[in-house]
């Protein structure tokens, strides 16, 4: 790799004063802002690494990393500030710059084409000649030297999202890279995908790549990373050595206070089965889709279960099959508080007593240019008495709904009825998760409760969803998270390849136990994948 | 024979427009765009590759005028789904609308006067050889170009760096976008293209098909070229299949008429839109085929962050 | 400098009123500069083409007239859009409706009392549902385009009427002249004024109905959601196959009631040609009026207007009244952009440092 000479000396961590030629600093970002309109983005950020480190970049969700390494890569432009490469300024007009000058970047949200091959994706990212032949050569090579196994000519469509990231990383490796960028890479791995993935971080690093990486996750900065840069509200408030730091520290500097812990009540056991899914199976509904495999699940009153596993496995379709967007030919597939409700659509369901909030806010859960008042009609117009009176809207009374949920989760707005789309992630998803709670449901389901929102308004996210369950309500929660799935769930369930695993204890569980389910050790088929492609051919 | 050889002979005439035409919204459309506008772009093309024809005596310069009259309107369209972010398929039936009204108006000095063709190209001695030589070597130039144009987009599209791009655009331009690729420049360069074999089809009915100018003579050809790119599931050879099937189809009714069975003439004049909707629901009654082929970003509109 | 969009946090309210009106604007400084071209005294040609018409009683009567059916298609057409179900095939369910309600006067030409015209009118409508309906159940069963579907109906639907008239439907008095007997007496629209007539009140009441359904009902809320949002319309428990029958039965109904109208008042009879392309001109009519009922009131007026000023040019200016669409296609474009600054603005950015970078090894 480029640079090995200069990386050979793995750097200590310990303050190192000295300035000379050559350059000390492979890439420094000084005084960095970005606006976006009101927002600032980012700053006077300013970020240093030096050859052959794996530098962590720490915050929050919206804290500007991403940002960050966006102007770093060239996919942004900084409204002012400095970048040098080497001790020289340059200007990184976009990411081909980047390239060029020898940086890679594996995005949290993949870069690919799902109608393309493997190898066709791969030739997008590479400069210069087109020739597939040899470039399929190539793949093979660099995949097999890093542990990497792809199949140049696969769909990238049919790929698992652990495959589809070693395509992003061999994409940055063919083109020889002296910084490579890993923006929340584990967010999409088991615990055992995202430990082979820290040999190849580690054996990249000792070849002389610095690594820029990017995460929330303060155990695996802790273990991997030589330094910390740690952004909080667009500002970088600390550097430090992750490795001398505990966790608990590392929170405060992100956080900027200590993280309230939510602190489950204990759960009442033996009540009722409010929620009963009986060996729900569909096949996929496209080439992109998963099919869902005999699928068992009781979810109590007064309980709440979560469903663990990494993006992709089949979380949205379940809960498409949950929420009653799609229908099950099965009545007794699922049953909502003693009704079989397997065929019935999502507002005969909440009719039903069950309440549902989507991943996606804007575009599913809301409407994004509809007021909040009438987002509230959406989900209640056929469960609340008097907001449609013979055909017709009582927007009054919706508001008063909008209202009270606003006040009831501190939802802050730019005024009283704003449209969906002015609110922050946050905020929105308060909103969204609140407007289902104020119907107090006897069954609630929830898809990625706290995905992209602060640590503020997660806390209160969770907290809110265990008061329901200790209320008497059946509580399920589908989750990336496994910080948050330990912190709330009572019982755990495994999702992968459309398989769910039976729901244990949360207490007789450890994160290696959840990520070896992760990983499918609970699959009865294990040519799942095979089936599925029979499926949707 | 003889009657045979006639058929064939029109049902090429009568196929070429749909095949330049489908080719041009097939690409657009696997760069993500959906532009409607292809029978406003066709009539365009028509009228004033007409009207050059007809100044300058020269069929050739006739069919230069009538790209670049396509391109024009493609531009327009570019400007407003591209730049201004308009809605794709509002703008393509603007386009559509300003096409045919400003073709009727820039044309009402051409109705009536007899108009300039565009000769065969008969290769000597192969024309001569019996039933196919008149078929295949005795054809004027753009018949023999759109064949070339098929295998040209065919190659370009999957074979080539460009054609890997405009298919990348098409199917994520998030993902184009941040490996550094131009999706808006790359979508205008289809556009406008697009726009040139719109204009260039229109061309072929004004110079070749029937050589004179009737308002509104496209007859909802660009329509019928749009369903055939569906038809084809965005692939350049099966388009030029349907376009074939479809061109026969067309004459076969004419045929038909003539035969004096006593059937409307209205009825086989009917037969090009009927058989247009009954292929589209055969198409789009298979998802399978459907699904995998559409370009994932088709009539979305993209805003790069900046 | 360069100038960019930047999107706003929320649509503007006043861009939503100011931009038609931004357009209309455009359009007449095109107007003038092709009048220009044509060597005429730009604002002299505008003032006839655009404000002459509203000068005379008889003329603005017409204009009512000619506005009636651009509304009426053009509401129906705007629910359409705002639930993203493109029906551009108003002209062939126009077509349809009056081929249909025209069933009375031709079959029984003698039938002559009050039931006749509320028959035609009704007869009128299931004709545009039902010319409507093919689409939306191509679409709804088998996914079909119901763009190119309801486009290529027009072409059948006017090819069946040319059918009718010249064949079995042939007035055997008219002299071999292809129409229908002429329509009289009770079949014929009653009229206030001396041209004014039922079909004018239809309309407005139509698009008051309708401004009501979009805005107070939760079958215009389902419209508005499902437009907006798909997969949120399907998270509400909302039906997008419904919605779009729901939608093809109503702009297909009022198209066929504008269609029984017309030819039950200013055309009199079933011929070749009747419509000016008005299935088409209330696609405009609906993006003028920004696809709110009410607007389309003041859009279908505006484009019964620039028909007016075609006529008008034609006999003053001896321009072919051609211009007329030609500024009507233009004045979409500019809507369509105009509209853009309603979810964005242009901010002048200072252009970037160049984009070289130092030599790197």
């Amino acid at each position: 790799m480029a640079g090995s000479a200069k990386g050979s000396e793995m750097p200590s961590g310990s303050k190192k004063s000295k300035k000379q030629a050559p350059p000390k600093y492979l890439l420094e970002a000084i005084n960095i802002d970005k606006n976006f309109g009101d927002l600032k983005a980012n700053d006077q950020v300013s970020l240093r690494i030096e050859p052959g480190e794996i530098h962590a970049l720490l915050g929050e969700n919206g804290a500007g990393k991403s940002t960050l390494v966006k102007i770093i890569y060239g996919s942004l432009q900084p409204t002012s500030g400095e970048i040098r490469w080497m001790g020289r300024p340059v200007s990184i007009s976009n990411p081909a710059v980047a390239r060029k000058l020898g940086i890679g970047m594996v995005f949290q949200h993949f870069s690919l084409f799902e109608a393309l091959t493997v190898a066709e994706n791969i030739a997008l990212a590479m400069p210069g000649d087109f020739d597939m032949q040899k470039l399929s050569q190539t793949i093979g090579r660099v995949s097999k030297t890093y542990g990497l196994p792809l199949n140049p000519d696969a769909t990238v469509g049919d790929l698992s999202v652990g495959e589809r990231q070693r395509i992003e990383i061999v994409r940055c490796l063919l083109q020889q890279p002296k910084l490579l960028i890993m923006d929340e890479p584990t967010a999409v791995l088991t615990p055992q995908e995202a430990d082979q993935l820290f040999l190849t971080l580690r054996r990249l690093a000792k070849e002389g790549c610095a690594i820029l990486y990017i995460s929330h996750r303060l155990q695996e900065v802790k273990d991997l990373c030589h330094r910390a840069t740690i952004l909080r509200h667009g500002k970088v408030v600390a550097e430090a050595d992750p490795r001398t730091e505990t966790a608990a520290s590392l929170a405060r500097m992100m956080v900027g206070a200590d993280i309230k812990v939510v602190r489950p009540a204990k759960a009442r056991a033996g009540g009722k089965v409010k929620l009963a899914i009986n060996r729900l199976g569909q096949p996929a509904l496209g080439p992109f889709s998963v099919a869902l495999h005999d699928i068992f699940l009781e979810v109590h009153e007064g309980e709440l279960v979560a469903i663990a596993g990494v993006a992709g496995n089949g979380q949205a379709e379940l809960f498409d099959a949950l929420s009653g967007e799609r229908t099950n030919p099965r009545s007794d597939a699922i049953v909502i508080n003693g009704t079989k409700a397997g065929h019935l659509g999502v507002g005969a369901r909440r009719k039903l007593g069950a309440a549902f909030v989507p991943e996606e806010r804007l575009g599913h859960g809301a409407v994004a240019n509809f007021v909040l008042s009438e987002n509230v009609v959406l989900t209640r117009h056929n469960v609340e008495a008097g907001l449609i009176r013979s055909g017709l809207l009582d927007l009054t009374k919706a508001a008063d709904v909008s209202a009270r949920v606003s006040k009831d989760f501190d939802v802050r707005k730019p005024r009283p009825d704003p449209e969906a789309r002015s609110l922050s992630g946050g905020n929105l998803q308060k909103f969204v998760v609140g407007r289902e709670m104020d119907r107090r449901p006897s069954i609630l389901l929830v898809n990625q409760p706290t995905w992209g929102v602060d640590a503020g308004a997660s806390a209160l996210i969770r907290q809110a969803l265990v008061d329901l369950a200790r209320q008497g309500s059946a509580v399920l929660v589908i989750s990336q998270d496994l910080d948050e799935i330990f912190e709330i769930a009572d019982r755990i369930a495994v999702l992968s390849r459309g398989e769910l695993s039976p729901a244990y204890p949360a207490s007789e569980l450890t994160y290696e136990a959840v990520g070896l389910l992760m990983a499918g050790a609970h699959e009865k088929t294990k040519s799942s994948k095979g089936e599925r492609h029979a499926i949707s051919a | 024979m003889d009657i045979l050889q006639a058929l064939i002979l029109t049902v090429i005439t009568a196929s070429t427009p749909l095949l330049l035409a489908g080719l041009g919204e097939l690409v657009v459309e696997r760069s993500g765009v959906l532009n409607l506008g292809v029978e406003g772009m066709m009539v365009m093309g028509a009228v004033c590759g007409f009207g050059a024809a007809h100044m300058t005596g020269s069929p050739y310069v006739g069919i230069i005028a009538s790209m670049a009259a396509g391109m024009g309107l493609a531009f327009l369209f570019a400007i407003l789904t591209q730049t201004f972010v308009a809605n794709q398929v509002a703008s393509g039936l603007a386009l559509t609308l300003l096409g045919l009204g400003l073709s009727g108006l820039i044309g009402e000095s051409f109705v009536g006067i007899p108009g300039t063709k565009v000769e065969k190209l008969v290769f000597p001695g192969l024309a001569d050889i019996p039933f196919l030589g008149r078929i295949l070597f005795a054809q004027d130039l753009l018949v023999y170009f759109s064949f070339l144009l098929t295998g040209v987009v065919s190659f370009t599209l999957f074979r080539s760096r460009i054609g890997l791009i405009i298919r990348a655009v098409g199917n994520n331009h998030h993902s184009a976008h941040t490996l550094g690729y131009d999706v808006i420049t790359v979508r205008y360069l289809c556009i406008v293209f697009g726009g040139a074999c719109s204009g260039l089809a229109g061309g072929y009915l004004s110079l070749a098909y029937t050589p004179q100018w009737i308002e509104n003579m496209t007859a909802g050809r660009g329509w019928i070229a749009l369903a055939l790119v569906v038809f084809a599931s965005w692939l350049p050879w099966r388009l030029a299949v349907g376009a074939y099937l479809f061109g026969t189809v067309t004459i076969l009714g004419f045929f038909v008429q003539g035969m004096g069975w006593g059937i409307p003439s209205q009825f086989l004049s009917s037969l090009p839109y009927l058989i247009t909707i009954i292929a589209l629901v055969i198409i789009s009654a298979n998802r399978a085929i459907t699904r995998a082929n559409t370009p994932a970003c088709l009539g979305q509109s993209f805003v790069p962050d900046r | 400098m360069q100038l960019v969009l930047e999107r706003r946090p929320e649509r503007s309210k006043s861009m939503l009123l100011l931009s038609p009106l931004l357009a209309l604007l455009l359009t007449a400084l095109v107007g003038g500069l092709i009048f220009l071209f044509r060597g005429l005294n730009p604002l002299a040609a505008l003032y006839i083409y655009f404000v002459e018409p509203l000068t005379t009683l008889w003329s603005i009567e017409q204009l009512l007239v000619k506005a009636a059916p651009l509304i009426l298609i053009g509401v129906g057409l705007s629910i359409c859009y705002i639930a993203n179900v493109w029906n551009i095939g108003a002209e062939g369910q126009f077509t349809a409706g009056a081929i249909f309600g025209g069933m009375w006067p031709v079959f029984f030409p003698e039938f002559q009392s009050f039931p006749v015209l509320p028959l035609m009118l009704l007869f009128g409508m299931l004709g545009g549902m039902l010319y409507g309906f093919i689409p939306a159940f191509l679409k709804n069963r088998f996914g079909a385009n119901e763009i190119l579907t309801s486009l290529m109906l027009v072409y059948v639907a006017g090819l069946s009427l040319d059918w009718l008239v010249r064949g079995p439907w042939r007035d055997p008095h008219g002299y071999n002249f292809p129409k229908s007997v002429t329509f009289e007496g009770w079949q014929i629209l009653p009229t206030m004024g001396t041209t004014v007539h039922l079909g004018v009140v239809i309309a407005v009441a139509a698009a008051l109905g309708l401004a009501f359904l979009l805005d107070r009902t939760i079958k215009g809320f389902e419209i508005r959601v499902l437009g907006s949002s798909p997969r949120a319309g399907s998270f509400a428990g909302f039906s997008r196959d419904r919605i779009v029958l729901f939608c093809f039965l109503l702009s297909g109904g009022l198209a066929g009631l504008a269609g029984i109208c017309e030819v039950a008042s200013t055309v009199g009879q079933l011929q070749p040609s009747i419509s000016p392309g008005y299935g088409f001109t209330a696609i405009i009519v609906a993006f003028l009026g920004r696809l709110n009922p009410l607007g389309v009131i003041f859009a279908g007026l505006i484009l019964a207007l620039s028909y007016m000023g075609g006529e008008a040019a034609q006999v003053t200016l001896g321009i072919s009244d051609k211009i007329a669409k030609v500024f009507q296609g233009i004045l979409l474009f500019f809507i369509l952009a105009c509209d853009t600054f309603i979810l964005y603005r242009l901010r002048l950015l200072p252009r970037r440092p160049a984009a070289e970078l130092q030599p790197a090894e």
